[in-house]
């Protein structure tokens, strides 16, 4: 059950982060059981909403189920709770026996959160992240932040209380109309 | 007390401990702010930040182990590199071990090792090697927050009170004669650029001080006058400081070895 980090193997960009059609019964399952881990921070969101789930394979020559996993943050102290979460669910699940293996590239990026993890997030009280890729960050403050949606209100009438929230992925803020603070989820 | 480690000390591994080093030290200087920032928000920002450093450094100190290997010597895991190194056998920029200061002088040290950060990780998304390059592709996009974060900072300090504008001068004068180090090329820089692991010290300076100029000026602060001094961090010769920073740092490894939680 050991954790391996490896360089990188598949530098292929995003993986689905639904499973892929033509996949071994115990794969798809696998799959299935991965969407009701959840992730110990953000807990309204599976680890395959995030799409932290890259891969899942099997290879001939052995019967562990490797699953693939790209960690969110360089210091997520979310991850190695996650790789147990990940194991212990296979296990139970009657999949294993499984291994985890961390690949850092490509780089996650918040991007990779399913349209149903966006909705979750939401719903959650966090307003999802705009697209990592387009919207440059704000150098500083020349730029005007683009206005945020209150996950509560939708009012637009929003600011930023502080770049971090309570967890790195996160920076507060607050709505102006409805009073309300809330955090919104990082592009990154 | 647990016996210090050897390292093979081969170019590829010092070039890749500089950059680990200046991560994991930088991030203990920002951790001694947990429970004692201005405010609870910067508290918790300044913790995330160096969570992101001390993330960056231990994926740096597992592959330096992993070089200690390849150079003939024996495998290193972060934790051994991480704790069980004499203070000679560390290679951050002295700007990174300075006492964590100010909450002032705290922003713009940020300000200067974030932007320096963000170049040395884009340099190295072409890495030939593979690992160092996945580490960098993660650290850039944290990167760009750290130096987000410290810019807004700077300004809002430099627009501020007198007494925040006199606390940032100050802050200033005292990180700027510790910064040159950063661009100081050696042989190590040379064998890492040769190789293509990464980009010379030097070829950074251009770039960083495009990102950094436009914000102090724009705090108000002229750049200090340019001075012969260099720290020698890099090289293992470090200031007073470093030795307080370790025993916090090292205590209960050394205390309890291979103690876990």
């Amino acid at each position: 059950m050991s954790v391996v980090v490896t360089s990188p193997r598949r530098l292929a960009p995003a993986a689905p982060d639904v499973a892929p059609s033509g996949l071994s019964e115990r794969r798809v399952r696998a799959w299935q059981v991965l969407d009701s881990v959840l992730d110990p921070e953000v807990p309204a969101l599976s680890v395959c909403d995030l799409g932290l789930v890259r891969a899942i394979d099997e290879w001939p020559d052995s019967d562990l189920l490797e699953v693939v996993l790209t960690p969110t943050y360089s210091g997520c102290p979310a991850t190695e709770l996650i790789t147990q979460d990940v194991l212990a669910a296979l296990e139970t699940a009657g999949l294993g026996p499984a291994r985890v293996v961390m690949q850092r590239a490509p780089a996650w990026s918040s991007d990779w959160i399913s349209a149903a993890g966006r909705l979750k997030l939401r719903n959650y009280g966090i307003a999802p992240p705009g697209p990592a890729t387009a919207v440059p960050i704000r150098w500083h403050h020349r730029l005007p932040a683009p206005a945020l949606q209150c996950p509560r209100c939708d009012s637009l009438h929003t600011e930023q209380l502080a770049a971090f929230g309570a967890t790195a992925c996160k920076a507060l803020h607050r709505c102006l109309a409805c009073g309300e603070p809330f955090e919104y989820f990082k592009p990154i | 007390m647990t016996a210090s480690i050897a390292l093979t000390r081969s170019a590829e591994q010092q070039y890749v401990l500089r950059l680990g080093d200046a991560c994991l030290v930088l991030a203990q200087r920002l951790a001694e702010w947990s429970g004692h920032a201005p405010v609870l928000e910067e508290d918790i920002a300044l913790s995330n930040l160096a969570l992101d450093l001390l993330g960056q450094a231990r994926g740096l100190l597992s592959l330096a182990g992993q070089m200690n290997l390849r150079a003939g010597g024996v495998l290193l895991d972060e934790d051994q590199l991480g704790f069980l190194r004499d203070e000679r056998d560390y290679f951050n920029p002295t700007l990174a071990e300075l006492p964590r200061g100010d909450f002032a002088f705290t922003v713009l040290r940020n300000l200067l090792l974030s932007s320096w950060f963000k170049g040395v990780w884009q340099g190295l998304q072409t890495s030939s090697d593979a690992e160092l390059a996945a580490i960098a592709g993660k650290a850039l996009k944290e990167a760009r927050y750290h130096q987000q974060h410290a810019a807004d900072w700077v300004l809002r300090l430099g627009g501020g009170t007198a007494e925040s504008t006199q606390r940032l001068k100050a802050a200033l004068d005292m990180a700027w004669r510790f910064h040159a180090e950063l661009f100081v090329s050696d042989e190590v820089d040379v064998a890492a650029a040769a190789a293509g692991l990464g980009p010379r010290a030097d070829s950074l300076h251009a770039g960083w001080l495009a990102d950094v100029a436009p914000v102090l000026a724009e705090a108000g602060l002229a750049l200090p006058a340019a001075s012969p001094f260099r720290s020698t961090g890099r090289r293992g010769q470090h200031t007073e400081h470093m030795g307080g920073l370790l025993s916090q740092l090292q205590y209960l490894q050394r205390s309890f070895p291979r103690g876990v939680w």
